[in-house]
């Protein structure tokens, strides 16, 4: 590792360069795209559209090279830390290997280049392919019924609390509230809210799990769902989760999961079993969709017998073929794959066309590739690498500074207290966060979840060396030392960064959100 | 089949004493024994890469896709030109692996290509705010209507016939949750009549919900249509085709309070509908109702000009169940592939491709209408997209042009029963003339033939 000593007087190269945007780069006259010849008579085009309706002057493009262009984009991406070149422990967020081949295979122009309103009769390839997904997402969740139609993880949630309102009012009934642990994820509260119901606080209880106490006083006929995570977000698995599902089931509620934590048990344990009506599956975690710096992703959801009437249109279907209608060159001969619209009780749309389908080439590439076998493993690694590298952090000062917030056996994930460094030291999660930059780190999850004081959210994934996490628990050792001898030196962290600690008050205050025109 | 891992045999023995248990299944004990899978997962073995890569291939050969067959489908998604550059900066490492940018310092890159986003969709719908993107178009509509019934309290929603069928489902769909209630207008010509837009409109209505073009093609008189919303009090949200923004009026110059879309257009593939992004634009007057990530200009502790993800307070990971909005991971990638795209077109570019998709459209439309049997659907302007009516089942043209390697288009009857055999036609630069002709004889051809023929059951 090399030695990252704090040196105010001199700048990285790096931190030499002056932000420049694209707009600023623009100089009159200049030009990237070739001028169009055209083959049609040219018309003015206040002949073809009334003046009146036309914009008076164009809109204020930047007018560069493509040069210029090219090397705007690769500089300003040096700017940015990236899972290929380092360790990026964001926990509940699953950065794992991004592998290449579901990028080439995405780009395969039958892929690529499908246009989402093809007759499904000349688009049976992808459509065996999102039903094929659907089928091994069913078998992973252990619900019989999949939809791939939810863009993320948060849609998918709003889907999953839209359909537990259509399922409710099926029987006649509107409830009013969702419980939500006090450890869940900010997107489920801020879906209960968007569907339109009020949100039920549920305690931790002193394991980590949920207070099945608390969760009995709560849970009367109004409760329509509860929205869980397991393993929640501090990395621990609920024990007591058949107890709370027979509670929220024995008012009537639905059960709601939360995937964003599936890496931690696929083929050991399955949602379904566990009592859950619907889960979501964050595709962009456990499925290796790359996070592109924000999306996209996908969050299909599958859900139980009785939640299924509701799915969004439209559903993918294979259907026996009539004699003659079976699409040509299909593998399995008299097998037709469909989109059905015919859902009266379906929720209807949650967008346009048929979902994220790149991501679903991207995913279901990923899960031919590990199989049955590949996907168990890859959950083993993945809470074998998370326990490891607990294991070494307390070992070092973080067993004295940033103690495991719950001390229990993790799954794929955990979560340290940075309380006692900030008491004894003086030094903050944030400013070990920082720190870590310096050492070619990506910080775990900071002040998150919002129960553990300081909290630092580690989650390695299972496609990091052990080497990798020795270097990490050593690093994090090391800031810890730095901040025994001098705690200023990771408060003012970090040093090596393209810019330092950024003014985010003065940029809340007067917002600048676009270059001035 | 271990994949991408790492550990062998003596690593993990080595691990799992650094733990200090003696197996992996000592790591599982917390899941109770009866919710412990005791078999494993029904799912086909792991794959070499090469049985994979063909597997998907097989797959993928069994679609017909742009390049394979003339297309003039569009409705809402367009087979637009993606210049090479935006392959090759949105695949590297950099744009392509990294999460959300919640550390600032080391996100830089990721930032000011927000911030840039931001600029250039601002100065396509002439309104000052734009944020980082959303999922895509549909659910974009489905979000502004959120804003705007927090903005004014107020629960009725009112849409022209014209915005997308996919977008008002989706407003159907979110206001199961939020409590709206959804009204609608119906087209007349081809486009939104004022006088019954105005009349629809009342005092409990949060917002009025237009598309420019409409999804028959038609550009709208949107400043016209905006008065009568803002005489009672409503917000104006228009959804908008980008590329056509090239040539139209902004929607902020038209009186839009909201400017939301489908941005596919720019930089994204067909992809057989996603990912692409939505774009959500708006006054400054909502900017803290904004949903998604939105990037900011600041200054770093030595003065240096520098991007961060700012109101926060908006967002979910902080304001929980008083969020603006549930969105998390939205689709950064995609709206990179956008600015990229639009940098590449650059000021001039971008006119002259609105321009060439205004003139080949109108070519197309001539030459489509002057057919036997085929009539224009509606007069109004149109920029890259236009409606016919065939005098013969459309199912079935549609079926016997797709023999000949053509999608004629978009069939109109499952979404508006009145156009039974309406169908909608969309260009792309990537369509010459030549193509279009090509498309004209087709139809002609299978036009006459079937003039007159049942519908087949099924087929419309």
């Amino acid at each position: 590792m090399s030695d990252v000593r704090p040196n105010d007087a001199s700048e990285t190269p790096m931190q030499r360069e002056v932000a420049t945007t694209i707009f600023e780069r623009s100089v009159e006259g200049r030009r990237a795209a070739a001028p169009v010849r055209d083959d049609v008579p040219e018309t003015p085009i206040d002949e073809l559209i009334p003046g009146k309706l036309l914009r008076e002057r164009p809109a204020e493009l930047p007018e560069v090279s493509e040069p210029e262009i090219v090397r705007h984009y690769n500089r300003l991406s040096r700017r940015n830390f990236d899972l290929d070149t380092g360790f990026y422990p964001l926990g509940s967020c699953t950065m794992k290997h991004n592998p290449r081949l579901n990028e080439r295979v995405a780009a395969l122009p039958g892929h690529a280049r499908l246009h989402p309103a093809q007759d499904p009769k000349r688009a049976q390839g992808a459509l065996e392919l999102m039903w094929l997904l659907q089928a091994s997402l069913a078998e992973i969740c252990g619900l019989p019924h999949v939809s791939l139609q939810p863009s993320a993880g948060s849609h998918g949630e709003l889907a999953g609390l839209l359909l537990t309102r259509a399922y409710h009012a099926d029987k006649g009934q509107e409830r009013t509230k969702v419980l939500t642990p006090d450890t869940a994820h900010g997107t489920n509260p801020a879906t209960v809210t968007m569907a339109g119901y009020d949100v039920v606080k549920v305690e931790t209880n002193e394991l980590g799990g949920v207070d099945v106490d608390d969760l009995r006083a709560k849970a009367d006929d109004q409760v329509a769902c509860l929205m869980l995570t397991n393993p929640n977000t501090l990395g621990l698995f609920d024990e007591n989760i058949a107890e709370i599902a027979e509670v929220v089931h024995g008012v009537g509620g639905t059960l709601y999961y939360d995937g964003a934590n599936l890496n931690a048990i696929m083929g050991r344990s399955r949602p379904g079993d566990m009592g859950f009506d619907i889960v979501h599956v964050n595709l962009h975690k456990s499925f290796s969709q790359p996070h592109g710096g924000g999306g996209p992703g996908a969050g299909p959801i599958a859900v139980s017998d009785r939640i299924e009437p509701f799915l969004p249109r439209p559903q993918v279907v294979r259907r026996e073929g009539s004699n003659g209608a079976a699409a040509s060159g299909n593998s399995s001969g008299n097998i037709i794959f469909d989109l059905d619209f015919e859902r009266p009780k379906s929720i209807g749309r949650l967008r346009g066309f048929q979902g994220n389908f790149g991501v679903f080439v991207r995913s279901y590439a990923y899960i031919l590739s590990l199989g049955s076998d590949g996907l168990q493993e890859a959950s083993e690694a993945a809470v074998l690498n998370a326990n490891y590298l607990l294991a070494r952090l307390r070992s070092g000062r973080a067993g004295r500074y940033a103690p495991v917030a719950f001390d229990r056996r993790c799954m794929h994930e955990f979560v340290l207290s940075g309380a006692p460094a900030k008491r004894e030291l003086g030094v903050k999660t944030l400013d070990i966060a920082k720190r870590l930059l310096d050492y070619g780190f990506h910080p775990p999850t900071v002040y998150f979840p919002l129960l553990v004081d300081e909290a630092l959210m580690v989650e390695p994934t299972e496609t990091e060396t052990r080497e990798t996490l020795d270097d990490f628990a050593e690093a994090f050792d090391r800031i810890l030392a730095e901040a025994e001898e001098d705690p200023s030196i990771a408060q003012s962290a970090p040093y090596t960064t393209p810019v330092r600690r950024l003014d985010e008050v003065a940029a809340n205050r007067r917002p600048v959100v676009r270059q001035p025109a | 089949m271990s994949r991408y891992t790492s550990a062998t045999d003596a690593d993990r023995a080595a691990m799992l004493d650094a733990i200090g248990v003696d197996s992996i299944d000592a790591l599982f004990e917390d899941i109770p024994a009866d919710l412990r899978l005791d078999r494993p997962l029904e799912l086909d073995p792991g794959l070499p890469e090469h049985e994979v890569y063909e597997r998907l291939r097989g797959l993928a050969t069994r679609n017909a896709d742009t390049e394979s067959e003339l297309s003039f489908l569009g409705a809402g998604m367009y087979d637009n030109y993606v210049p090479a550059i935006v392959d090759a900066i949105t695949s590297r490492s950099e744009f392509l692996t990294p999460y959300t940018p919640y550390q600032p310092e080391i996100s830089q890159g990721g930032l000011q290509v927000m911030f840039e986003f931001q600029t250039a969709m601002s100065e396509l719908t002439g309104l000052p705010v734009s944020n980082a993107a959303l999922y895509e178009g549909p659910s974009a509509v489905a979000s502004a209507a959120y804003l705007a019934i927090g903005a004014t309290n107020r629960r009725r929603l009112v849409a022209s016939r014209g915005l997308h069928p996919h977008s008002r489902e989706s407003l159907v769909t979110y206001g199961a949750g939020y409590g709206s209630e959804l009204v609608e207008v119906d087209l007349d010509g081809g486009i939104t009549p004022a006088a019954a837009l105005a009349d629809a409109i009342d005092e409990d209505t949060a917002a009025v919900f237009l598309q420019q073009p409409n999804f028959l093609g038609a550009v709208e008189d949107v400043e016209a249509l905006a008065a009568a919303a803002k005489e009672k009090g409503a917000l104006v949200v228009v959804a908008c085709d980008p590329i056509a923004l090239s040539l139209l009026k902004p929607p902020g110059a038209c009186g839009a309070d909201i400017a939301v879309g489908e941005g596919q257009p720019l930089g994204n593939r067909l992809d057989y509908g996603g990912p692409s992004f939505g774009f959500f634009c708006a006054t400054e007057e909502h900017i803290r109702r904004m949903p998604g990530r939105i990037a900011g200009e600041t200054t770093d502790v030595d003065g240096r000009r520098g991007f961060v993800l700012t109101l926060q307070t908006r967002e979910q990971h902080i304001r929980r169940e008083k969020a603006t909005h549930n969105i998390c991971t939205a689709q950064a990638l995609n709206a990179l592939a956008g600015i990229v795209h639009l940098a590449w077109l650059g000021k001039r570019g971008f006119v002259e491709l609105g321009e060439l998709l205004a003139r080949r459209t109108a070519y197309a439309r001539e030459r489509l209408g002057a057919i036997d049997g085929v009539e224009l659907l509606h007069e109004a302007p149109v920029v890259r997209e236009f409606a016919v009516r065939l005098e013969a089942p459309v199912g079935a043209v549609i079926e016997r042009l797709a023999e000949q390697g053509i999608a004629a288009g978009y069939p109109l009857g499952r979404e508006y029963p009145e156009h039974e055999n309406g169908l909608l036609v969309a260009l792309s630069e990537r369509r010459t003339r030549a193509d279009v002709d090509r498309l004209a004889e087709a139809l002609g051809a299978a036009v006459s033939e079937l003039r007159g023929a049942k519908v087949p059951e099924g087929v419309a």
